[in-house]
Order: C-alpha cells, then structure tokens, then sequence
C-alpha cells in the first residue's frame, strides 16, 4: 500500500509498516505515527463531522488541543469514544472509526441540519419548542438527544485496569520542549528531586517539530544528549505519555500516565492507566504555546489546519494534506511552515499575510495584506478564495490550508485555582497573571518567551528560582545557542465582510454570527456569550477557540479585549478517564470488605450475609429443608426464646476508656447517670449530640474503678469514637482519662437464651461464678475460658432473654464460636443472625439504627426522663428547647395489625381511625417491622404524635407507596416479656 | 417581544436583524422600592414574581458580576420533590409545579425535562426510609414510586447488578423529577423581569447597607449608594460574608460541591440517577455529556474549586455503579459555594433589622427551589408574612428546637 | 490539601476528617443565666469569613489528634496549625 502524502524524514520509523483501519478500510502507517498523521499520509483529510451542522472536518492541530479529529477507538468492551486521532499513538491492528454520522462519514444524513443553519443559530433552542408543554420531552427533546452527543459507549464493561499511584520530589517540570528540558537539567545537576512529565510519547515539545531551533548544534541532538543525560540521574524521573490534568492545592499534582493506550491491549499485569498524584515542592510550567485560528468563510474544511500542526506533519511525522498547500497568517511564525514545506518538496501556491509589510519567501508567491475571505471543496479543501490588497479576488487552488493567527500562551494550568491570566498587547495574548497556583512557575512560551532561546534561558531561571525557594542550591548550565527571533505579529481575528459563516469553536459549530447575534441580545460578557453560543464549551475547552469570541466580542462593545475579560480554564487539562479517576475501587473492591473473625465459620454453616457498612454479618442460617428466609428467621427466634442461640456481634464498636476521671468523663458523654457505676457493673447508655437529638446508644461495663468499655452501635462506631475524643481534647483537655478504639481487637459473641448459662458454664473456667447471684443482670466481669484464655463478659442481653456477651481476643473468635456450638450442642444451640436479632429487639422494644435517626430525642424514644436535669452532659441544654418538648411529641409506641394476618410495612404513615388521609392528619411512621413467631403476629415499631396516651387505639396505616393500607392497634412497644423477668432469671 | 417558533423562522428569512437584547443595562436610580441583591435565579425569580403575581414595581436587583453568575450557572441541573419531611415537601413539590409552567409563563424555553430520578437502595435501612419518604411525597400530593430490581434493570441495563460491593435492591423514582437547562433558567427570569420593568444592574456589588435606628435605608454599592424601601439578600454561597455587613452572624457555613461533565456521548443515561452506597448522582444533559456530582469537599471554603479526594471519590462511586462509564472521559470540573446550614433547609426570613430580609442557606439544593424561593420571598417581600409553603424556613427554628433536618445530621453543615 | 501537624509532620488533609469552626471548643456554661442562649449561639452560630479560618480537623486515619488549622477559605493556604487541646487550655478549658 502506498501513502500517497508521506514525505522523507520525519521522525517515525518507515522501516516497519503498521495495518490500521478506519471505518473499515485498512491503511499503513509506521511506528511514532499517530492516528491522523497516518490517515493524512494516506491521503484521508475527513476524520470527523461537526457537533451541530455535521459539518466535514479534518483535524485542526497536531495534538491534544484538537477540536474535529474525534474518533471511536478499538472495538468491542474497550471502545473509547471521542479519541482525538491526533494524540492516538499508531500500534498495529488499531481500529477506529468516525462518529457522530449516519450512515456514513462521507455521506451523514444530519448534514441537512448545515442547510437550515440559519435557523439553528446560537440559542435558538430557547425560543421556541415550548408549545404544547408535554411535547418537550415526548417529541423535541427526544429528537435533539439523539441527534447529539458525539462518540457512543458500548455499555459493556471496561476489562482493564486503572491504578492510582503516588510520588514526591523537589521539582516538577510540566513540559518537555526547551523551556523543560533546559529546567528540568538544571536541576537535576543540582541534585533535587525531579519528575519530568511530558504528554506526548516523544520527549522534546516542539523542538520535535521544528526545522529552526537550536543554532550551532543539532536540535535533536541536543534532546538526545539531554534525555540521556536526565535518564541517567537517579534524582531524575522522566515520565512520557503522563498529561498533568490538574493543579491542587498546596502543591499536589494530578498526573494521568497512559501506560498501555499505544498498544492494542495492556501487557499482562499492567494497567490501562495510572493515576498520580505527585506532592511536588514546587513545579515548573513548561508546556509552551497553542496557535490560534484566524475566523474567515468556511474555514472548518477538512485540509484547513493550523500552520504550526500543518509543519508539524511535515517534519516530525513526513506526512502533508495535500501536495499543493497555501498559508494564511498574521504573523512571521506562519512563514516557517510555508519554508519547511516548500523545503519538502510540498507546493506551497501562496502565502496570504494580513500584514501590509509581511517579509518575503524565497521561491514563494507572499500575498502581503490580503486574507482570505472563502473556501471551497465538499469533504475536503480544494481552493481559497483571496481578496488581495488591492482589492482583487483570486482563487487559488490548493488542498490544505495552514492558518496562523498567532500563539496562546498554554495558561490553562494556571487557572486551576483560579489565576486569571493578564493580557500581553506584545504578542497579543493571555500570560500568566502572577496569581496562580503557589509554586507554580511558569516558562518559556507558556510564559509569553516565545523564541528557543527565550525559552531555554526561562526554563533555567525558573528551576533555579524554585529550588533557591525550597533551598536547593544550584547553577546556571550551558544553554545551546538558538534561534531568537521575536515574534512579529499584527493582531488578527476574523476576516470581515461576507455572507457566510466563519468559525471559531469547529467542535460545537459557533460562528462568528452567533457571537454577533450573542452581543446584540446583550448576552456580552464572557460568561455568558460562552454559555449562550456554547462556545468553548466543546471536548478542548475552546483552547482554539475562546481567544477568537473574545476578541470579537472585544470589537463589537469598542472595548480593548482585556476589559472585555477572559474565561479561566478548570480542571483537567484535557479530558480523563473516569475509570482512571476511580482506580481500583470498582465492583466488588469498591469498598473494603470486612469480615469477623468467625465468618468463615459462618459461611461454612451456609450463613446468607449482609452489609452492615463495611462489614458482612451473618444475615441467617438456613438449615436443609427451609425454602424461605422467613422459615430461618422464625426458627432461630424460637430457639433462643426456647433454648439458647449464638450471634456474633463483634462488629459493635467497642471503645476502652481508661484514667481516673473516666467516669467524669462517662458522666458527660452520656445523657444518663454514669458517674456512681460500680466496678462489675454494665449500664445502658444514651449519647446525645449536643443539639440534644439522639447520637448513640450502647452499653459501657466498669470493669475496674479506673477501667471502663464502651459498645457502639455498628453504624455510629467511628463518630462516636471521633465525638469521644472531642470532648476530651478540645472540650476537658485535663481529665484523666484516655481512649482507644477496641473494635478491631476482640471478637464478641451473644450467647442468649434459657439456656444460655448452661453453656457458658462449659466455657466459663471454673473459678468464675457465673450464676445468678454473683453474676447478676448487667454484671461485667474479666474472666478466663477455655482453660485460661482471657475473655470479658457481660451480662447484658437484646433478645430480652437470659443473655451474656462474650469477648475474646479477635484471634480466638472463630475458636470461641466453634467452641459455643460444641458446647451448646446438647441444648441444640443455634446461631442466629441479624435478622433474629432484629426481631428480637423489636420484640423487645429496643430502639436501633431506625428508630435513632438522627431526628429524634429522648423524650421520643420514651427515655426522657433518663436525661439527667442534675449534671451537665453533652445535649442535656438544647434538648430542653421548646420544639423538642411539644405536648404531642412522637413517642415510641409498638403497633399490631387488628387482622393478624396482615403485614406491617415499615415507612408506613399512621392514620386516625377516620379523617382524611393527608400529610396535614399524618399522626406518624412506622420505622421497624417483623414477623413475631412468638406472638404470631405483624408487629412494628412507630413513632407516633403523644402515642404514650394512645394505648389501644384503632389507627390507620397507610403507604400508599407500596399499596399498602392495614388497621393496626397502638400496643407497648415491649411485646415480650415487659417485666423483664426473663433477663434476670 | 414575544418568542416563537413562527418568530426564529421569521428572523432567520430576514437575516436576524429583529432579535432585541435580552434584557437592557439600565444606570440604578437613586432608589427602589425594593432592591435584590443578587441576579442568580433566587433573586431574579424573586423579582419576577414581585412584579408579575404581586404587582411591585421600582424594583431592582443588583449582581456583582452578571446575570446568573452564581449557583444557578454552576449546578447538576436537577428538579426534584423528593423530601421527607412536612417542613420541605410541601416547598419543594411547589416548585416543581411551578417549574411545569414556567417555560410557557416566562416564554423562554428553559427545557424542562421531567425524565424522571430514581434513588437507588441498597439495604433494608434503606428501603424502610425511602418507603417513608415517597409516602410522604404521596401524602403531600407529589409522585412517588418503589421500583423493583427487574424494573430497574429495563431501564438502566447497564448498572452494576451482578459483581457490586453493595447490591441495587431496589430504587425510590419521582417521574416527574428531571433536569433543566440551568442558565437557561436565569435568563428566561431575567428577561421576563426586565420586560416588567425591574431593572438588573450588572458589575454593581454591594459593599455594605445603610442602617439607621435599626432600619435599613438601603445600600452601599460599587456605584454609589441606593436607597431601598425593603432590602432582600439572596446571594447564597456568600450568604455569611453579605450579612456580615449588617453585623449578623448566620447559621451558615461555606463550603465547595463540585461537579462534572463528561466528555458529549449519545444517549445513554435516560432520566437522573443517584447512588445510595456511594456519593454519586448523574443525568445526561441534551448535549450529551454525563453531568455527575457527589459529596461536598466538606471544609470550609469561598474557593469555588476543590480538591482530589472529592473528586476520585465521586468517580470510584461511579464506576462502583456505572461501571460502563469507565472510558468515557471526564471534560470539566468546577465548584460552586453553597450555603450550608445548620440543619441542612434553606432560610426565607425577615431579619431583626427592619426593612432587611433574608433568602439563603439553600445548602447544595438551591437550583431546583429556584421558582418556589423565588415566589415565596417575592411574598414576604410583599406583604410581610411567609409564604403558606415555607413557613418553616425561618431563622428562629434552632432556638426553638423546629429544625428541619432532612439528613439526620444535626448542626453541622458539612454533614448535611 | 496538606497539614502540616504539629507532632507528624506534614499529612495528606485526606487523613484528616472536618469538624467546623474552632469555636466549637468554647462550649458554653451549662448553668449560666442565659445558657439556652449561649447553647443556641455556641451551637448554630458562624463567623464563616471569606477569608482567615479557625477550625477543627481529626486525625482520624493517623494519631487521632483534634488539630486546630488556621487555613484561609479563599486560597485555602493553611498558616498555622495548632493541637487542639493546647488551644483549649488557652481559652481556660481544663477539666
């Protein structure tokens, strides 16, 4: 296969051909091609179509700034839309194809959309498609949706991989063209610790580009010499196919290191991407300079490039659009690209200058103050149209176009917090205001330097600025001598006059007329002619295309254009990965999973688990026979209420509280009396916020005067801790008393049931009396099992029944459970899960995670008067507030359905018997429900307006959600067992 | 001028030349009768309602930047009546009727686009507070569905069901929630309140008010003093820094929520989506790009950008649920402040200042209260006693105990 | 965001979880005249300057110390950070 516009030389390795396809036609192209310098080489200019218009588009730039060249890449689950060819690294077997076309590139049935241009304008959308209102989303909505958007997703998943990786140095330097690599020399010969990062698979920038550069020396020599040489210092790390996407805050780096995108699929173990975050002391801004288009009709055809990319194609990749080629600048840096090219054997027809005074080219036509004013050529340039300075109009054929309107300063990193960059009337362009990220230089064409040799000097300078801050001290290095011409630029932004249209934003199809339609609607700043064209709103954050809207919108209000403003650019740099920015959290890694010590043990028994935050409990045991979860769950509250069960509750938060004052402290941490707790004794705990509301509830044993352990609910285990030692270093920083979190560190059973003492008396060692007398209800104790293992237990039960918890260090847990079963086996003990527990407790009455949440006090859970009025404890002041007091606050009530049959659905609202059903009657909610198969009955818990003085009413419950409506009587929330003579047998 | 499809078709025959300005640039006059400070959507809502539904005139609103700066131009988009409790709902579903109007009363097409929001659950806990929650939206006279998993997976195919951390077990919808076109919004406020005659003064920020004897006489501006017969405050996000001005101390707190945009991708996410096991949101705008958000940054901040946490975590949430968005590409970030307050609902209240009142605390859900804030303050405003709707979003509520905390967190605003 | 912690040196502010403002630490006197009052301020009350910021950071994934960072909420530079319970025993907290 030949490629009809490759030329010699360039940068890639001809030796070896490359099969790639492009909408199913296959090319070659060689190594240290990308996707478009491939396809140009080739002889294909149409790469893309247009957001609005699907207008035909070639690409506009040779880098990651591209507009028009978006492609869908790969195939299959690993499909990435919106690629832009122009960084998509040539392998072998690449499979891309254009988007946003039907049914075909060349022919795209939406291009229809370009003939009614004139009356898809900027913001024409919000004037019309209003009548009739249901129509918006049935008909017009559906119609522009599908019209939009650019590349597809597969919806498959991602098979690859995506790290996340962290690195420290001295010195980050942002960009490998002069200004870096000159930068990054200087200190790495310094000695500091540097990170070179660079976007492109070439170190170098633009040197790689160029023809002009170095003076003396080779240019790529000279990148050669000075990577080995950075390669070579260990204090050195260089790192190419990494773009820095973002700048945070205090000197924190955001870095995406594409690791296997130029391959057809990652090496085995390696991950598409990696995902650095780099804590660099200070950095170095390197990343030169973006050329800008000039506006004029018709100026998005494929072949129409920016003379930068244009010579770019030429001399790094050997690769023209076309064989006869014109330029359009206003400024001498477009003249290179006409030299470079005629210097390849490419025909340049003409360069058209803006400037009257434009210099001459030897061997070319110069078209001194003429513009180009149109184009022609269906899916690719053919000929411009140029109005001469004498007036003249001449058509020149030609296939591609390099257009220069000068250079942007590359600023956009600057503006991540919020820098805004100041206006350079000296080469009419944004640099760098001074005001951003602290740490940040900048240098060389980034910072406005736009010569090699500007740039090479600045890149030093700003190393050795950076590292005299931080205390490095280092030294000035031979610089090359280069090429130092200034930039001789005429500002130019759009060719006047015309019926036709001229682009600015080629992506989101914005035009010169939607900027003047944008002014004279009065939508004139920045903000909102960007919001109301859309301009710079497409993939590259208008990198090509804000400096062209402002400057005309500057020329429209007779404001010079910094008074006019600038927009900021904000993270990222260019567009990431979302897989990248979420790393390996994903599926089923996307949180920790944890796991107590007895869940193998768990699972061996068959035990269905749930989430329980990040932990997995025991949800219930089905045994051999049972067909519904229901079936398990009655059969393990029988058995506790029966006989004796077993649940693991290590996931309790468990908190030790040591020192002389904790009591004191337990005093004020809870709402209720701690202070007079006797040693061997557990109370139950209620822990307000401080707003008085509900935090925490929990036991606390006192184990010895100055020796105290706190349970936490399994939700609250981590702020309560973190509320704990607030109080005690902000709020009473001198009480004696001292914290940690235990949770992790003892694995904890309850063994509950009638017969529970029976098995425990096999467990518990001999010399601990565990019966009633010395081992009373709520008695705690540091005792031995199992022949001397050290164990705690506390007599403290939420099943209601004769209940202990057992705590043993987390490593003897599954031993300890397997010895309970053991044990138990002979009063066919039987462990039971959250499920049990859950309805126990409801049988019960005990309140839990949806009865404490977040909204109700004490008064409401019916524990009022435990609120100590006599000592000061976090909460006790603002729970007296008028709101939280009101005669008809919600009480905890239970509720049984009047038809036993029925079922009671939690989240259902409680109705008066009769009265309209509404938000305004709402009486309350019910916010926990089982199954009792002790009382063979629905039952719930709710929370109902002065349900202490409703007992034995006939209500409503409704939820209208779920259709359901059940007739429910208003009970004690103690179902079973409120005397409590079954916890104290 | 009236717009209309007949009207973009006129004006594209005659080359465009007939479109008026949006609004006019108006010089502020030595004073009003009622002065806004802030033109986001609250304040231009407020001063469109105020002369439309209540008849005021010589009303201005002040913008230290320009139309629609604020939150209104830096948010996810989303309309929605989905609250719990009796102190919002009622507000919120309001709203969303106002909203299913609002294009045809205003004349400008904001794009309301009821393709509904599901909230996923994913445990029992769950389930019983979402059941509560769309029960009271029934109540309230709003649209509330449970969704089952099948349901859930005809809809949205491709969430994790199968390999997740935190299984999907069902989904809370409101059909009519959706999205709407957010600047779109200011400008469709603005332009109808500037053809009433309300003038909006762009680049005029206000430095401080003019009190007297414990009323306020007007303010202080960057040109030059107004006098006001009412002044009403409704900068959310600076809500604290404005007030301070009168020496008032807020139940507020500032910090950051940012967004995201992807990069345009043909449809695929139909309605909006939220993730109960990890802090992720999401809708497809008509554009095409994914628009997701997550949890604040949860400092304190006046920035307007974040931070990488926030930002890595809100992607791992989404690729937990979305795992399909993996080699879509993330184009824009950006950061609103959002007032937080102190139990998490908005304030629409007098101050203790005569003449001065106060809209603001909206904590990182102003967007879609925009037009029910809008009216109820323009009611305040108007006649000096709230609105039947927001009768609950008065300062006084954390003195008396009524707090309206939708989140259960208390008062701590970077919680909410 | 980094902290730099007085005793560890400097952290990722990742490690750390926000509480709110330091004032938080200066809880009012249960038995005061007006303490509903002083309660309601203490608790609902914020400075919340665009500017300046004393607040309260936990060490949660590190030593669980309570910090107090003096960081301003427009740049977020942080200068001073300050273990919170020294700054408790400045404001006469003790026991």
């Amino acid at each position: 296969m030949t490629q009809p516009n490759r030329l010699s030389g360039g940068r890639i390795d001809t030796g070896t051909a490359l099969t790639f396809s492009f909408d199913g036609v296959d090319y070659q192209g060689h190594p240290g091609d990308t996707l478009a310098s491939a396809l140009l080489a080739n002889g294909v200019r149409l790469m893309g179509r247009s957001f609005k218009y699907h207008r035909p588009r070639g690409p506009l730039t040779s880098g990651s700034e591209e507009p028009n060249a978006l492609v869908q890449l790969r195939t299959g689950a690993r499909q990435e839309p919106n690629t832009r060819a122009t960084t998509a690294e040539l392998f072998d077997g690449l499979t891309a194809a254009s988007q946003n076309r039907w049914p075909s590139l060349r022919f795209d049935a939406l291009a229809i959309n370009d003939r009614f241009s004139n009356f898809l304008t900027a913001g024409f959308y919000y004037k019309t498609f209003m009548w009739p209102a249901t129509f918006w989303e049935k008909l017009y909505e559906p119609v522009i949706r599908r019209a939009a958007g650019l590349g597809s997703l597969t919806l498959q998943e991602d098979p690859d991989v995506y790290d996340k990786g962290f690195r420290h140095c001295d010195l980050l330097v942002i960009g490998s063209g002069p200004a870096g690599l000159s930068a990054a020399l200087t200190a790495g010969r310094a000695g500091a610790d540097v990170i070179l990062v660079e976007e492109d698979f070439l170190f170098g920038g633009r040197l790689n580009a160029e023809t002009y550069g170095l003076t003396d020396t080779s240019t790529q020599g000279w990148v050669a010499m000075v990577m080995s040489e950075l390669e070579s210092l260990p204090n050195v790390r260089c790192m190419s196919r990494t773009t820095l996407y973002g700048v945070f805050d205090h000197g924190i780096y955001g870095a995406l290191e594409r690791v296997s995108d130029h391959v057809a699929v990652p090496a085995d173990g390696k991950p598409r991407q990696i995902l650095w975050r780099i804590y660099a002391r200070r950095a170095v801004l390197c990343a030169g300079a973006i050329e800008r288009p000039i506006a004029f009709e018709n100026n998005d055809r494929p072949g129409i490039m920016m003379a930068g990319a244009m010579r770019a194609y030429a001399n790094r990749w050997a690769v023209t659009p076309a064989r006869t080629v014109a330029v359009f600048t206003n400024n001498d840096d477009g003249h290179r690209t006409a030299v470079d090219l005629m210097a390849k054997g490419v025909g340049v027809a003409a360069v058209i200058d803006t400037r009257e005074d434009a210099p001459k080219i030897a061997g070319c036509e110069i078209l001194a103050g003429a513009q180009v004013i149109d184009t022609s050529g269906r899916l690719g340039l053919s000929s411009i149209k140029v109005r001469r300075a004498d007036g003249k109009v001449q058509t020149i054929s030609c296939g591609a176009l390099g257009v220069s309107g000068g250079w942007n300063p590359n600023v956009h990193l600057t503006c991540h917090q919020r820098g805004r960059p100041v206006w350079n009337e000296a080469i009419a362009a944004f640099v760098p205001g001074g005001d951003g990220p602290p740490g940040l230089g900048v240098a060389g064409a980034a910072n406005g330097a736009f010569s090699t040799a500007a740039a090479l000097a600045s890149g030093s300078t700003q190393a050795l600025a950076a590292l005299d801050d931080i205390g490095i001290k280092g030294r000035a290095i031979d610089l090359p001598r280069a090429e130092d011409a200034p930039l001789r630029i005429s500002a130019y932004w759009h060719v006047p006059g015309g019926k036709g249209r001229g682009w600015l934003d080629q992506q989101n199809d914005v035009t010169v007329k939607d900027v003047k339609l944008a002014h004279q609607e009065n939508f004139r700043s920045v903000e909102h002619l960007k919001r109301y064209t859309t301009l710079g709103m497409a993939t590259d954050q208008g990198k090509t295309s804000n400096m062209g809207g402002l400057a005309i919108m500057a020329e429209l209000t007779g404001k010079p254009i910094p008074e006019v403003g600038t927009t900021i650019y904000r993270p990222p740099y260019v567009p990431v990965a979302i897989a990248a920015l979420g790393g390996r959290a994903r599926g089923a890694h996307f949180h920790p999973t944890r796991k107590t010590p007895s869940h193998d043990w768990a699972a061996q028994r068959g035990a269905t688990f749930v989430e329980t935050g990040n932990w997995l409990r025991a949800q219930w045991f089905p045994v051999a026979g049972e067909t519904s979860w229901r079936e398990s769950v009655d059969r393990e509250v029988r058995a506790v209420r029966g006989s004796v069960g077993v649940c693991d509750v290590t996931t309790l938060g468990k908190i030790d509280i040591q020192g002389t004052d904790g009591a004191v402290f337990l005093n004020r941490v809870y709402a209720n009396a701690f202070a007079k707790l006797a040693v061997g004794k557990t109370r139950y705990g209620l822990m307000l916020r401080e707003d008085g509301i509900a935090m925490d509830d929990g036991t606390t044993a006192r184990l010895a005067e100055d020796h105290f352990v706190m349970t936490t609910t399994t939700a609250n285990a981590l702020a309560v801790y973190r509320h704990l030692e607030f109080a005690r270093q902000c709020l009473w920083p001198d009480l004696d008393v001292q914290l940690i979190s235990t949770t992790e560190a003892w694995a904890q059973y309850a063994v509950a049931g009638p017969n529970s003492r029976a098995v425990l008396h096999k467990i518990v060692d001999p010399e601990f009396s565990i019966d009633n007398e010395s081992f009373p209800f709520m008695a705690c104790g540091e005792i031995t099992v199992c022949g001397g293992l050290r164990a705690r237990l506390f007599r403290i039960s939420f099943s209601g029944e004769l209940a202990f918890e057992i705590a043993v260090p987390t490593r003897y847990g599954d031993a300890l459970m397997r010895r309970i079963m053991d044990a138990g086996e002979e009063f066919n003990i039987c462990p039971y899960g959250t499920e049990a527990l859950g309805v126990m407790r409801i049988e019960k009455g005990h309140a839990a995670g949806n009865e404490l949440n977040g909204t109700t006090t004490a008064l409401n859970l019916g524990m009022g008067r435990m609120v100590s009025k006599k000592k000061d404890s976090i909460g006790s002041t603002a729970s007296e507030r008028e709101g939280l007091n009101r005669p008809d606050a919600l009480r905890l009530v239970g509720i049984k359905p009047t038809d036993s049959s029925a079922k009671i659905t939690a989240g259902a609202h409680l109705m008066n018997s009769e009265g309209p059903v509404d938000a305004a009657h709402d009486q309350g909610y019910v916010t926990s429900a089982a199954y009792s198969p002790v009382l063979n009955s629905a039952i719930g818990l709710a929370f109902l307006k002065d349900g202490a003085n409703r007992m034995g009413e006939t209500m409503r419950l409704v939820s209208p959600v779920t259709n359901d409506n059940t007739t429910v009587e208003v009970v004690s929330a103690h179902f079973v067992d409120p005397e409590g003579g079954r916890l104290r047998a | 001028m009236r717009y209309s499809g007949l009207r973009v078709i006129k004006e594209a025959l005659t080359g465009h030349r007939g479109w008026k300005p949006a609004w006019r640039n108006p010089e502020p006059q030595k004073d009003y009768d009622f002065v806004i400070i802030g033109a986001g959507g609250h304040g231009l809502a407020t001063a469109y309602y105020l002369a439309r539904h209540y008849g005021k005139k010589r009303i201005a609103v002040l913008e230290k930047g320009w139309i629609g700066g604020g939150n209104v131009g830096r948010n996810t988009t989303i309309v929605r009546s989905n609250y719990l409790l009796d102190g919002n709902e009622p507000f919120y579903e309001y709203s969303l009727k106002l909203w299913e109007g609002l294009e045809q009363e205003l004349n400008y097409n904001a794009m309301v686009s009821q393709r509904g929001i599901l909230n996923l659950i994913h445990n029992d806990a769950q389930r019983d507070a979402f059941i509560r929650r769309g029960n009271a939206m029934i109540l309230n006279g709003a649209d509330a569905e449970m969704l089952s998993v099948d349901q859930i997976r005809r809809e949205y195919p491709f969430l994790n069901f199968d390999n997740a951390r935190f299984p999907i077990t069902g989904g809370l919808a409101q059909r009519r929630g959706g999205t709407v076109r957010h600047d779109a919004v200011a400008w469709g406020y603005a332009r109808a309140a500037d053809s009433l005659g309300v003038d909006i003064i762009q680049n005029c920020e206000v430095t401080g008010f003019r009190i007297e004897n414990g009323t306020c006489k007007g303010v202080e501006t960057a040109r030059g003093f107004i006098g006001a017969g009412k002044v009403a405050s409704c900068v959310a996000g600076s809500s604290s820094h404005l007030m301070a001005k009168a020496n008032m101390r807020l139940p507020i707190e500032s910090t950051v929520l940012q967004a995201f945009v992807s990069e345009g991708l043909k449809p695929v996410m139909p309605g909006v989506l939220t993730f109960g096991a990890g802090h992720f949101y999401c809708s497809q705008s008509d554009k095409g790009g994914l628009v997701f958000g997550g949890d604040p940054d949860r400092y304190n901040t006046y920035a307007q950008r974040g931070n990488l946490p926030a930002i890595e975590d809100v992607c791992e949430s989404g690729m937990a649920l979305v795992p399909a968005i993996g080699r879509a590409r993330l184009l824009r970030i950006w950061g609103g402040n959002v007032d937080m307050s102190m139990d998490g609902s908005p304030i629409i209240d007098r101050t203790d200042i005569g003449g001065l009142y106060f809209n603001g605390g909206w904590c990182y859900g102003g967007f879609k209260a925009t037009p029910a804030s809008g009216m109820c303050y323009a009611h305040l405003l108007a006649t000096d006693t709230p609105h039947e709707v927001a009768q609950a979003y008065r300062f006084d509520r954390f003195r008396r105990g009524n707090m309206i905390d939708e989140k259960g967190m208390g008062p701590q605003p970077n919680a909410h | 965001m980094i902290i730099h912690h007085p005793l560890l040196g400097p952290r990722d502010a990742q490690e750390f979880t926000f509480l709110g403002a330091a004032t938080l630490i200066e809880r009012p006197d249960w038995q005061a005249e007006d303490a509903q009052e002083q309660f309601h301020d203490y608790l609902h009350l914020r400075d919340n300057p665009a500017g300046e910021h004393r607040e309260l950071w936990f060490h949660e994934t590190g030593d669980r110390s309570w910090l107090v960072v003096t960081r301003n909420t427009l740049t977020h530079e942080i200068t001073n950070v300050e273990m919170a319970r020294d700054v408790a025993r400045q404001k006469g907290r003790s026991k």
